[in-house]
């Protein structure tokens, strides 16, 4: 048998396997180390994309690791969810590998600055990988113990990344960040105690058949989702995001903040409204709903705030986080695939704009030597197509058409009249205004025509700076009018959701 | 692709390649930047030249590219929307050629050109939105792109004035997609078409679809700055004469004003609206701000503040025509104002300009015998004027004379007094400022005069004035002929059979 034919589910290992290894070589070889991580990351967006093409021809697939059946062995499985997720995280990362490289090479030549930006590559580059991998993972595996060791891989490079600044405040910051994240999976693993001593399988399709009994199922998708939540920072567990994603190297907070978030969350849906979906209540999920608007309007409200650019940024990723849990309480009234469409619209354009948006702020922080909003005059005229790039991004945030989010947000606003439940329409709109708020008090700084430069030496930035923020939010902005490509991977179906529509249990 | 979608296309791209292109371009390249501007806009022009031959000829215009169940984007060539594409492509010429004269040596004009282009391109992709949403995608755009010029110069006032447009504009925004959302969930997706949606929705959803017109007015009525929503315009004075012109005349208030109209004629149809009986709200709504804008405008001693409120008081004569949706005069008369407005209101803004950037005169106490200095700029300010006021032969005395019409065809009295009480007061808030210029003496020397040269002022800010006041004079005075916005607006209403 031919293991790689087109044809075959084998690939589906390389996008875990070969950021993995890839990582290791970076860590050993310490020399490098940037063409190694872009080969790899390259690598990956080729099989994503022919793993995408093996999904429009074939349908869903499973791949058992070994030959292993299900109760033992570890599977993998794609399907059009998953893809989407896999190509979001194949295409921001590339972005953020050719940015990292513009950062860390930023004014190498001065002495203090080069020893550092050694320091912090040499660990950069092998986290980033083994970050890649297990986000990878998390969107393939299809066994809820393999998912917890995704997550915890995904937590300690995260929350490693999240300290490499070196700074106090970081390291504070980040510390937090690992314990919440461990917190998040030892709850989690308790839920997987409940879930093997109820059902005695592990598998998302077996249990799947399984999740009708009692309430110890609901005990266990309660600790999952506390877990998870606890890691994708809803409101009121979102504490510790703003300080850890704020006080990062740009494009560790561009990782954190555009893919990470995502992975927790990404699993939390397939367990409502997949694995779990018989025993979630309405109950359960107008409160998730209502958490997601008041991190909407709270997060929003405290980016307002905000005195600098990445804390602002930040608080954006608390109140857009919102949005996707918003989608709960409406999924009764959408019909089919629409529930997947909206949160991965949402969820994709977040992923771009977002990253886009920290690169710009990172660009800036380099650019001028701080963040404060108050002084960001005349930025315009030095760094245009960043200042463009941050524009575009905040317009995608805003659901402005043509962006995906306005896709998601159409959807969500005709789900809430279709349904009679026009406060989530209110609180959607009120959202987009205040994201406006808080895009547009930056930007305005931005055009401010600066008397004169502030004498400062300012080193012109290299494009690998400024372009791959523009391209992500162009990306952003565009997606809306591309929206039929990701309806047609999501129409070849999660697994899932076929066997529902087609009558449950199969 | 076929040849009406290709010229659809490249009418949206005749803009916006240069405007692009603009913006990569060094600051100091300025021959090649007006090269591109004057190239994109005459090609511009062509290109609708030949949409209005081939929409009268019958040929239909149209792109559909569906994005979601439910949700497409719909670019449609009708009569209505080659009257707004022509207009605004006429408009755009003679504002760029006014522009590269008005910020000869100020900084970041490739910035300033680049949105200037993006922004006539999205206005033209407002005039040829076939459907609600298309429509709104467009719209929001709009603000993005005049924002930055509205704070070109950078200064914490115009910063001032462009967070309260954004506000303004990003909120009627926001009521517009809610709008657009709700309507759809009861009669399902609606393209603009003749005939509006079936009336058989009416019966069950009656109350609800009335308020959906409101919150579609109300979207839409931000930009037309319908009172009282009105606060952005007169802030948005501090921008460069040429934005003026353009938010004024061009882009901004006509795009809401287009809303209005497109909602009025396309989306419920006059059928509807008899039924639901808000009309009533539309034609109080135009009143109110008519009077208001214009014993606002009595207030102002500067210039450019008292032609805003001018502007509101005149934008709304279209809203007044479309209230009376079942009489074809009016809705003639507030179809033809839509280009009437533009030109005339264009001109008064060039003059404003020119009078600020050569003599400094930003009041009009400051005005006594300006017309000795600068003959030309104001004659064609006085033209303008009077067009404004309604005295025939101008453009501005075809508006009011159908208006008038329709009204009286439809037994609205009150329609005439509000038109006598408006022309009165247009009067006299446009008089005093042609007595001090034409016949008071000079009082000391100019604020601050900037230019000595052969001609009154320079060349490129001369010439855009003097176009379009012979416009207002000619238009008006072949209005019955062939070709003449008159003309093309009778085709447009013979297309709505009313």
């Amino acid at each position: 048998m031919i293991l790689f034919a087109a044809d075959t589910p084998s690939w589906m290992i390389v996008p875990v396997a070969l950021p993995l290894i890839a990582g290791l070589f970076c860590f050993l070889l310490s020399r490098r180390t940037f063409v190694i991580a872009l080969l790899a990351v390259l690598a990956n967006l080729f099989v994503v994309c022919l793993l995408v093409r093996q999904l429009l021809l074939f349908g869903p697939m499973r791949c058992q690791i070994g030959g292993w059946q299900p109760p033992l062995g570890i599977s993998l499985r794609t399907d059009g969810p998953a893809l989407l997720m896999l190509l979001m995280t194949a295409v921001t990362g590339l972005a953020v590998t050719l940015y990292a490289r513009g950062y860390f090479s930023y004014r190498i030549s001065d002495p203090l600055r080069a020893g550092r930006h050694r320091q912090q590559q040499r660990y950069f580059w092998p986290l980033w990988l083994l970050l890649l991998a297990g986000l990878n993972g998390l969107f393939l595996a299809s066994d809820i113990f393999n998912l917890y060791v995704t997550l915890e891989i995904i937590g300690i490079s995260a929350a490693s990344l999240a300290a490499l600044s070196g700074k106090p405040a970081s390291q504070r910051a980040s510390f937090r960040y690992l314990l919440v994240s461990l917190l998040g999976s030892i709850t989690y693993l308790l839920g997987i105690v409940f879930v093997y001593r109820s059902c005695g399988v592990l598998d998302l399709d077996l249990l799947r058949d399984l999740a009708g009994n009692g309430s110890a199922m609901r005990a266990a998708l309660a600790l999952l989702s506390v877990g998870l939540l606890l890691k994708t920072a809803l409101v009121p567990l979102h504490f510790w995001l703003p300080p850890a994603h704020a006080n990062a190297l740009a494009p560790v907070s561009v990782i954190l903040s555009a893919l990470v978030v995502k992975g927790s969350f990404y699993l939390l849906f397939r367990f409502w409204f997949e694995v779990f979906a018989p025993i979630v209540t309405t109950a359960a999920l107008n409160f998730m709903g209502t958490l997601g608007a008041i991190a909407i309007l709270w997060g929003a409200m405290q980016a307002i705030r905000q005195h600098r650019l990445k804390l602002m940024v930040a608080y954006s990723t608390v109140s857009q986080l919102g949005y996707l849990f918003v989608a709960f309480p409406l999924s009764r009234v959408v019909e089919g695939t629409h529930i997947w469409s909206i949160v991965i619209f949402m969820a994709l354009t977040h992923a771009c704009a977002k990253s886009a948006m920290f690169m710009a702020a990172g660009s800036v922080y380099l650019h001028l030597g701080h963040d404060r909003i108050k002084d960001l005059d005349g930025v315009r005229s030095s760094l245009p197509v960043t200042v463009f790039a941050y524009g575009i991004a905040g317009v995608s945030l805003m659901g402005l058409p043509p962006s995906g989010a306005f896709i998601a947000k159409w959807m969500l606003l005709s789900a809430s009249f279709a349904s009679a439940q026009w406060w989530w329409a209110l609180v959607i709109m009120t959202g987009s205004l205040l994201a406006m708020v808080y895009v547009f008090r930056v930007m305005s700084r931005f055009f401010v025509n600066s008397e004169g430069s502030s004498g400062k030496q300012t080193v012109a930035l290299s494009p690998l700076l400024e372009w791959p923020a523009l391209i992500l939010a162009l990306i952003a902005l565009f997606l809306g009018l591309l929206a039929p490509w990701p309806l047609r991977i999501l129409s070849q179906g999660s697994i899932g959701l076929v066997q529902i529509l087609s009558g449950g249990m199969v | 692709m076929n040849s009406g979608q290709l010229l659809l296309v490249s009418i949206l791209l005749s803009s916006f390649i240069p405007g692009i292109i603009i913006f990569c371009l060094p600051e100091e390249k300025h021959r090649l930047r007006t090269f591109l501007n004057l190239c994109g806009s005459i090609v511009k022009i062509s290109l609708v030249l030949l949409l209005n031959v081939g929409i009268y000829y019958g040929h239909l215009f149209e792109i559909r590219i569906p994005l979601i169940p439910g949700v497409e984007i719909l670019l449609n060539g009708d009569p209505l929307s080659a009257l707004f594409a022509t207009l605004s492509s006429v408009l755009w010429l003679l504002t760029t050629i006014y522009a590269v004269g008005y910020l000869e040596g100020s900084p970041n004009r490739s910035h300033f050109f680049g949105y200037f282009s993006l922004c006539v391109t999205v206005t033209i992709g407002i005039a040829l939105a076939g459907n609600l949403v298309t429509f709104l995608l467009f719209y929001e755009m709009l603000t993005l792109t005049t924002y930055p010029l509205v704070i070109h110069r950078g200064t914490e006032k115009s910063l001032r004035a462009g967070r309260n447009y954004l506000i303004y504009a990003f909120g009627g925004g926001a009521v517009f997609l809610v709008a657009v959302v709700w309507l759809q969930s009861i009669v399902g997706p609606v393209d603009f078409s003749a005939a509006g949606f079936s009336s058989s929705y009416l019966d069950s959803n009656g109350t609800v679809l009335a308020l959906i017109f409101v919150l579609l007015i109300i979207g839409v009525g931000v930009k037309a700055a319908l009172v009282p929503l009105h606060g952005w315009l007169p802030q948005a004075m501090v921008a460069p004469a040429p934005v003026s012109a353009l938010l004024h005349a061009v882009a901004v208030v006509k795009a809401g004003a287009f809303g209005i109209i497109r909602i009025v004629l396309d989306v419920y149809g006059a059928q509807n609206l008899l039924l639901l009986g808000v009309l009533p709200l539309l034609a109080g709504a135009a009143t109110i701000t008519i009077l208001y804008g214009s014993i606002r405008a009595l207030q102002q001693d500067d210039l450019k503040r008292r032609l805003a409120f001018s502007t509101i008081s005149q934008v709304s004569y279209i809203a007044l025509g479309m209230s009376m949706v079942d009489q074809p005069l009016a809705v003639i008369g507030g179809l033809v104002h839509l280009v009437h407005q533009g030109v005339m209101k264009i001109t008064l803004f060039f003059c404003a300009g020119n009078l600020a950037e050569t003599l400094g005169i930003h009041r009009i106490s400051e005005m006594n015998g300006v017309a000795r200095r600068m003959p030309l700029t104001m004659a064609a300010f006085t033209v303008a004027a009077l067009g404004m006021i309604g005295i025939p032969p101008t453009i501005g005395f075809v508006s009011k004379w159908y208006l008038g019409l329709g009204g009286l065809a439809g037994g609205n009295w009150w329609l005439l007094l509000v038109l006598v009480v408006s022309s009165l007061l247009n009067g006299w808030y446009f008089l005093p400022i042609l007595i001090r210029a034409w016949f008071a003496e000079q009082q000391g020397a100019w604020p601050d005069e900037m230019y000595s040269g052969r001609f009154e002022t320079r060349l490129m800010l001369l010439v855009p004035p003097l176009i379009t006041a012979f416009v207002v004079l000619i238009a008006g005075l072949v209005a019955n002929a062939q070709i003449s916005p008159l003309a093309w607006v009778r085709f447009i209403v013979r297309g709505y059979s009313l």
